[in-house]
């Protein structure tokens, strides 16, 4: 990357594997449950989330030195909030089938811990540039591990990725099903995806042994 | 910094400030937009009831809505004729699509009020079609449709919509597999009583072969979604059959 130092670098990739912060830091788990039981759910949130994370973080950091402390959780809710509505907004107006599609899922981009969380832990304490490229980063990292998340789902519960029929049609018995394959109905419901993460979680602890805390 | 951000006051004033630019900043944007959101619904509307009818961009194959740039002029053009029904009295009202359901409904809880109920009435290749609106409650939120009928009250094809259903599970009512079941299903049993359509649990008839039995194959895991779908079809279609018996009888 010859754009960025070599620090700089790291504030992106750290977060997309030995930090990330859902399987590293556990953060983000409430979305990640909630709206991968599609393919295409996991990556409008993902984009969302790297758009309101990035612009956030570098607002965020841009008032870190006036910011009251006493009120700064309110002042960081109300950044995302108000940067939410305006996403929403916007898009009902210049992108209406768009806007239909994601539904609640704009909405849902406030409740999703990680953007609280690099606020605080990182654009209250630096510059613009540095918290913009964290945002990035934490953003790429959730969004990651929420497409494999969104992937296995949809996949496996509902025979389809993106909405094409990948393992033939159930009713017909067509394809896999045809030698007696059936829908897993499970991975639709949300305990499979904490099950999910649970096996990422697993896999990449144990490519990586320095993850694995003491006791 | 030379500001001592921890003093009461400069607490007080940064939240007055913050307050006034973020409210003012989000009251501008709202206003502006307004305009361009209010037509997009209005479109929506046209598209939604041509969706029902079966007037589609693609008539062969996917099924698509019209597009939007061409939504006024086919809905001008399929529907000949829009009623609005109240206290059994019929009158045409070009604006008929326009009626907010939400609001009629509210008012309907009031017994003196009666409810004005649009119909659409929509002609294509020949067939006439009765377009009503349905609207009611879903798992987490508000979910409404269009439902068209012919004149036995025999649905011909169907439009449903939700607010915030859940993704994979019960927002899967709008999906093409859901909606295209009721098409042919009849809102009337054997012995012509007036039952609706059922969202029905493991009804033996996934491919709903069978038309006469007021049941579609309901969706897993929406069980709460597919029954709000069958409360609305049977609350706010049976209000149209009074209509229905009288165009028979003519």
């Amino acid at each position: 990357m010859g754009l960025l130092s070599k620090k700089d670098s790291k504030l992106i990739l750290d977060p997309l594997a030995d930090n990330n912060p859902i399987t590293i830091q556990v953060l983000g788990i409430c979305s990640a449950l909630a709206i991968t039981a599609q393919l295409k759910a996991s990556i409008v949130m993902a984009i969302s989330v790297i758009f309101v994370l990035g612009i956030g973080n570098v607002v965020i950091s841009l008032m870190r030195n006036v910011i009251p402390s006493k009120i700064r959780i309110i002042v960081q809710l109300v950044v995302v909030a108000a940067l939410v509505i305006i996403v929403d907004q916007i898009l009902k107006a210049y992108a209406y089938t768009l806007s239909k599609e994601l539904s609640v899922f704009i909405g849902l981009i406030i409740t999703n811990c990680i953007i609280m969380g690099r606020f605080e832990a990182f654009a209250l304490g630096n510059g613009p540039w540095r918290s913009f490229l964290d945002g990035i980063g934490n953003a790429l990292g959730y969004g990651v591990i929420l497409i494999i998340v969104g992937f296995f789902r949809e996949l496996l519960g509902s025979g389809t990725l993106l909405g094409f029929k990948v393992l033939g049609d159930p009713i017909e018995k067509t394809g896999l099903y045809a030698i007696g394959y059936e829908n897993n109905g499970f991975m639709l419901l949300s305990p499979m995806a904490l099950i999910v993460v649970g096996i990422i979680i697993w896999v990449q602890r144990s490519k990586n042994k320095a993850l694995i805390e003491e006791h | 910094m030379a500001i001592n951000t921890d003093k009461n006051s400069y607490t007080i004033i940064f939240s007055v400030i913050m307050v006034l630019v973020v409210g003012s900043l989000l009251a501008f944007i709202a206003q502006g937009l307004k305009p361009t959101i209010k037509e997009n619904e209005r479109i929506e509307i046209q598209q939604n009831i041509l969706y029902a009818m079966g007037v589609n961009e693609n008539e062969e194959g996917s099924r698509e809505f019209i597009a939007a740039e061409k939504a006024e002029k086919t809905f001008a053009e399929y529907i000949k004729k829009q009623l609005v029904i109240q206290n059994g009295e019929v009158t045409e009202d070009e604006n008929a699509y326009l009626i907010d359901i939400k609001k009629e409904k509210n008012l309907a809880k009031d017994p003196s009020y009666s409810r004005r109920l649009p119909l659409f009435v929509g002609e294509k290749d020949g067939k006439t079609y009765y377009v009503a609106p349905i609207r009611g409650k879903g798992l987490w939120d508000a979910i409404w449709g269009y439902v068209a009928l012919n004149e036995d009250m025999v649905v011909q094809g169907v439009f449903f919509d939700h607010k915030g259903e859940t993704p994979g599970l019960g927002a899967n009512i709008k999906e093409r597999f859901f909606m295209d079941d009721f098409t042919g299903e009849k809102l009337f049993d054997a012995d012509n009583n007036f039952v609706g359509i059922t969202a029905a649990k493991g009804n033996a008839d996934p491919k709903n072969d069978n038309k006469d039995d007021n049941e579609v194959d309901a969706i897993a895991g929406a069980t709460i979604t597919g029954d709000g779908v069958s409360a609305m079809l049977k609350s706010d279609l049976r209000l149209y059959v009074p209509y229905f018996q009288k165009l028979k009888n003519n």
